[in-house]
């Protein structure tokens, strides 16, 4: 991990190629992270991947509700050749939830974006492929998100297919 | 919703991609073909479905479908205190259920900033390494039936209940064991288990030695694995594949050497790799990883500490049941760490560790009440499924089968 002086370092570096892209760093049980605004997202993993972390290990989604902006996107980059990790995130709301995706940095994004939006309902631009993953392609709704409910669905049998909303022969 | 607009939806799904290779100039010798295979295909370990273009014999491109045993685990989490999640993220990957409980169980001491006893560190390491010998053995057995041999799948189902039989002795469950809890293991090892263990490990090599005498040179194998489903690190790397389909293509990144926990470091064990990255490299590198693990855990039984097998902390871990009865805030803590469970700080936390198949991390996101406001298993078969299409495009669709086995996806784990 970069010590808390570092990622300071880092994140003064990407304020110095764009004044608004930072939003802010934490350092916390010695994992850094550097919020980003979704418009540079992009560019600040570029500008990180170029610093050496040209691993991405990992992508998570968050839904952080109540709190506003409530959908995040972690991508957690990993330096090989330091053995140092630093996670990259940014926030957007459920009315936008508008990311660019990086796909064209790391093929490997793919399938971890896909289930993003598929858990989360966050919109990847320029994503190669944004489809369903893990649920149904016909599914609905994005159970992930804290206030989807949990609780059953009702399973199909001859005997209730016309009672069932939603459902036609 | 309608039935025509499903329709609609459904055929918007494009579910194969012009091949990437296709040259314009060259027209093609025949006509493309797209067919299914799975998701009730044997040799796609699970239910995966493949979404094969065909040129005959030759794959010109391979999406893989999956989700059919998505389960909803994550969700489940959000919905149950800290140490009740436990069992359900243990039934993600079913083959490597000690790996899911100590990333989540490490992504959550690290929120609490808990101490682990050194005892409870090795017997850590002691069952994850015996849960690796164990998930190399399933892997190297049905990956062998694929390749059409069925007596290295008798042999090594043998090997796999002799381990079985162990965290049978030392935990009461032969699968998912929640034997690894929050602070520590729930309980001791009991008596005999330690001379069973150095029997086993004993055995095992040899037995190692004989898969090796029975396929190492075997003409067979030879021809269906060596050049077969080759990638280079640096597109290994792009899509974010690690574990031993990384280090067979010559990169020795292991979490166990270069950032180790639950006293890795303590251990002196080698990291085999690969040279070229084709199915033979993958075999051999699993198979010296038998031999690696079965040195760890001889390391581990003859260093291991005296001492506590769960921290002393009573706010995180349950006390000893002698001292319910007599003292009367044992009992409280009991009490509420049954019902209510231990609150975790607000904050979040990435926790890596070195599954069978790959670097395994626990997100885990804490409100600060007793339940995690969010769990994410970083697993590494859904990750390393994406190698598929690089590993099959242009081979032979039966060596798409080799080479499927040989990535070794447990699709429990892909799906969640």
């Amino acid at each position: 991990m970069p010590d808390a002086t570092g990622l300071e370092l880092i994140a003064q570096d990407l304020r110095a190629a764009d004044s608004d892209a930072v939003l802010g760093t934490s350092y916390f049980r010695d994992e850094a992270t550097i919020e980003v605004a979704p418009a540079f997202l992009r560019t600040a993993a570029e500008a990180l991947r170029a610093r050496g972390y040209s691993f991405m290990a990992s992508c998570h989604g968050v839904d952080y509700y109540p709190d506003e902006p409530r959908l995040g996107v972690h991508y957690q980059l990993l330096d090989m050749a330091n053995v140092d990790r630093i996670c990259l995130m940014t926030r957007v709301p459920i009315e936008q939830p508008n990311v660019p995706s990086l796909c064209a940095l790391w093929p490997g994004a793919n399938h971890p974006e896909r289930e993003v939006f598929d858990l989360f309902g966050v919109i990847f631009d320029e994503h190669p492929d944004l489809r369903r993953i893990l649920m149904p392609e016909d599914y609905e709704g994005h159970p992930q998100r804290r206030d989807f409910p949990t609780g059953g669905e009702p399973v199909l049998f001859t005997y209730n297919e016309d009672k069932v909303p939603g459902w036609t022969r | 919703m309608t039935v025509s607009d499903y329709r609609k939806q459904e055929e918007s799904v494009t579910l194969s991609s012009e091949p990437a290779e296709s040259d314009p100039a060259r027209p093609l010798d025949q006509e493309l073909m797209t067919i299914n295979m799975g998701p009730h295909h044997p040799s796609t370990h699970g239910v995966l479905r493949l979404i094969l273009t065909l040129e005959g014999e030759t794959v010109r491109d391979v999406k893989p479908i999956i989700g059919y045993v998505h389960t909803g685990i994550e969700k489940t989490a959000e919905d149950k205190a800290y140490w009740k999640v436990i069992p359900v993220v243990e039934r993600m990957d079913y083959l490597s259920y000690y790996f899911n409980a100590y990333a989540f169980c490490g992504a959550v001491e690290k929120l609490l900033e808990v101490e682990i006893p050194p005892r409870a560190q090795y017997l850590r390491v002691i069952h994850m390494e015996l849960n690796r010998i164990m998930s190399h053995l399933v892997w190297l057995g049905t990956s062998c039936i694929d390749l059409g041999a069925i007596s290295v799948w008798w042999y090594c189902f043998r090997e796999r209940e002799a381990v079985l039989d162990l965290f049978e002795m030392s935990s009461g469950q032969r699968m998912h064991t929640r034997y690894f809890q929050v602070g520590g293991v729930i309980e001791d090892i009991p008596r005999g288990w330690v001379e069973r263990v150095r029997r086993f490990t004993k055995v095992m090599r040899t037995r190692a030695d004989q898969y090796g005498a029975l396929l190492d040179k075997n003409e067979i194998v030879l021809q269906r694995l060596r050049h077969t489903g080759v990638v280079d690190e640096q597109t290994l790397l792009g899509l974010g594949v690690t574990g031993p389909l990384l280090r067979a293509a010559g990169n020795p990144w292991d979490l166990r050497k270069a950032a180790p926990y639950s006293s890795y470091d303590h251990f002196d064990f080698k990291i085999p790799v690969g040279t070229i990255g084709d199915n033979y490299d993958r075999y051999r590198v699993r198979h010296a990883e038998i031999y690696e693990s079965c040195d760890i855990v001889d390391q581990a039984l003859d260093g291991l500490p005296e001492g506590p097998f769960i921290t002393e902390d009573r706010k995180v871990a349950l006390p000893p049941r002698h001292e319910l009865a007599t003292s009367m805030e044992a009992l409280i803590h009991h009490f509420k760490l049954v019902t209510e469970g231990f609150r975790v700080p607000p904050g979040e936390v990435y926790h890596p560790i070195e599954s069978p198949r790959g670097e395994l991390g626990c997100y885990v996101r804490s409100d600060g009440s007793s339940k995690p406001a969010r769990v994410h298993m970083r697993d590494p078969s859904f990750v390393n499924l994406q190698a598929t299409a690089p590993a099959t495009r242009n081979s032979y669709v039966a060596d798409l089968v080799a080479t499927l086995a040989m990535l070794d996806p447990v699709l429990g784990g892909v799906d969640r």
